[in-house]
């Protein structure tokens, strides 16, 4: 009864809280049917937003343009910025949006080759946004890295090695590292599991839960596996063919898919 | 030595001398920033200072007496052929010392002798991108000029100490210009980093491979990189200069014989060469200075 009460009151506090991302219209279109179109929706403080759908229905389009990498044909993506305020991402100078990439964002790529710089150490990888943002104290930079590897259960010993002699699973792990040591609002992952054996998924998986709670994250989380969108996710996106056909609540959609499409998604999942 | 005939003055035609001129003039009026510019072929190959011969050439004026130098010395190939070059197309006066120099080409070194006001430096430049080693993409990197976004050049630093527990880069030494562009000092020893700040000569730069000119006017701010605990620091030898003795300019380690005797000599041989005129001595001076030479 307790818990329901205290729902309750959370959710009246949470309609007084401002979007962190608000999506109007928004439109990128390759050739008609190859792209994203029409996309609505609201991203508050602290939540996670999964986006799943079969290859080709325009998840990954949407999250470039979400992320300030592609600039869309038509629509608004407006972020609530700590340091610009409410901010227009494809109105405003570029400068700005670079430096919410290296700052108030993180980007986790699929390919961890994209997201990391493989000819210098582990702990250039993470040192490097500090650096970027103003850090010039060596000492303070190394003890942050180290900080962060074994946040991530890497090995400190293995700070001077280079990413390419990581494990897969390793460098997705310092991929997410070097993203989270400016302590960002918002992160974007584009199949941060993609490749990786299922045990080492889980792993990868138990360790994103574990921060994004911690840290009180805001994700946006693009995945194919409706099972990494069931444990990461509290509310998912469904597209097919560049357009969103279902959203709700992610136990919602997955135990209860209104749309044909969700269902046909849901019941692709091999049972046991 | 004659003007040979059949060349314009310095070689160049005057329309590229112009547009070269121009590209200077740009790269004066923002210090440090890297102007493209057209460069032409030279009767040399690529990495042999074509870039900073064709700057030469196109500042050159017939009352100019030119000084060549190669690693600090006037005698090596490169200045040799360089300083005969324009001797034989321009038909002005060449000189080996400093003092007597308008203009003074240099590949990777700055005399030891400080530059004067109605000096030029002109620097042959390999890779004019000082954030290459971190950003391939030129697109990028010119983005990254434009805002000013140097985060970056700090992991070459950082990865320096981390393997070797100081900043080993010890040529090449990236530097804040005016504390606006990032910029390539040219594969100069760090040795000679601080001698770029606030510099009364005018310091030209030409890349004629990548085809870039950049320079930094006289008395502008010249910082080199570094982190708040582990400053930059210069190149430092236990020993003096064998032949004059000069304990404070930029020394090269020459092999003596097959056994592994050496010695250490200025690498500015105008300098050593001004030293031993004033009477210092060092400790080979008991040798006869030609057969030292011919030992090297």
């Amino acid at each position: 009864m307790n818990t329901a009460v205290d729902l309750l009151t959370s959710t009246s506090e949470w309609q007084d809280i401002a979007p962190l991302l608000s999506v109007r219209e928004l439109n990128k279109f390759y050739a008609p049917g190859k792209g994203c179109g029409d996309i609505n929706f609201d991203l508050y403080p602290g939540e996670v937003l999964g986006i799943v759908g079969e290859s080709g229905s325009g998840k990954s389009t949407l999250l470039s343009c979400l992320s300030a990498r592609l600039t869309p044909d038509s629509g608004n993506v407006i972020y609530n910025s700590e340091q610009f305020g409410e901010m227009d991402l494809y109105a405003c100078e570029e400068s700005m949006r670079r430096v919410l990439m290296r700052s108030e964002w993180g980007i986790v790529h699929q390919h961890a080759r994209d997201g990391l710089r493989m000819n210098v150490s582990a702990g250039a990888n993470i040192g490097e946004r500090l650096m970027a943002v103003g850090e010039r104290h060596y000492g303070d930079i190394r003890a942050k890295a180290e900080e962060w590897l074994t946040a991530v259960e890497i090995d400190t010993g293995r700070i001077d090695d280079r990413p390419s002699q990581f494990s897969g699973g390793m460098q997705q792990r310092l991929q997410i590292a070097r993203n989270l040591v400016t302590h960002p609002k918002l992160i974007f992952m584009d199949e941060p599991t993609g490749g990786l054996d299922v045990s080492v998924q889980a792993k990868l998986l138990d360790l994103l839960r574990n921060l994004v709670s911690r840290l009180g994250l805001s994700v946006i989380i693009v995945t194919h596996d409706l099972a990494v969108a069931r444990l990461l996710a509290h509310r998912l996106m469904v597209m097919r063919r560049g357009e969103v056909v279902e959203t709700g609540l992610t136990d919602q959609v997955l135990d209860d898919p209104q749309h044909p499409y969700t269902q046909l998604l849901v019941s692709s999942i091999l049972q046991n | 030595m004659s003007t040979a005939t059949g060349y314009n003055f310095a070689y160049l035609d005057e329309q590229s001398k112009r547009m070269i001129r121009r590209a200077i003039l740009k790269g004066v009026a923002i210090p440090g920033y890297q102007v493209p510019f057209g460069g032409r072929e030279m009767p040399l190959p690529h990495g042999w200072g074509t870039g900073g011969m064709q700057v030469t050439a196109s500042v050159i004026g017939e009352a100019d007496r030119l000084k060549v130098i190669d690693q600090g010395a006037d005698d090596t190939t490169n200045a040799v052929s360089i300083r005969r070059f324009f001797a034989h197309t321009a038909g002005v006066e060449t000189t080996e010392q400093t003092a007597e120099a308008t203009l003074i080409q240099t590949r990777h070194r700055i005399p030891e002798r400080p530059l004067q006001a109605d000096q030029i430096l002109i620097y042959q430049v390999p890779i004019p991108e000082p954030l290459r080693f971190i950003e391939p993409r030129e697109s990028e990197t010119r983005k990254m000029h434009a805002l000013s976004e140097y985060g970056a050049m700090q992991v070459k630093l950082y990865e320096d100490v981390a393997r070797f527990g100081h900043i080993a880069t010890s040529y090449d030494y990236p530097v804040m210009v005016n504390n606006r562009y990032m910029m390539d000092p040219s594969p100069i020893p760090k040795f000679d980093n601080p001698k770029m700040r606030m510099m009364p000569a005018l310091q030209l730069f030409g890349a004629g491979f990548e085809k870039r000119i950049y320079a930094v006017p006289p008395f502008t701010q010249v910082e080199s990189l570094d982190f708040d605990d582990h400053p930059f620091e210069v190149q430092s030898w236990e020993e003096a200069c064998a032949i004059c003795g000069s304990d404070h300019s930029f020394l090269d380690e020459v092999i003596t014989d097959d056994n592994g005797s050496k010695m250490f000599v200025c690498s500015d041989t105008d300098y050593c060469r001004e030293r031993v005129e004033q009477g210092f001595v060092g400790t080979a001076a008991d040798l006869p200075i030609a057969e030292v030479e011919t030992k090297q």
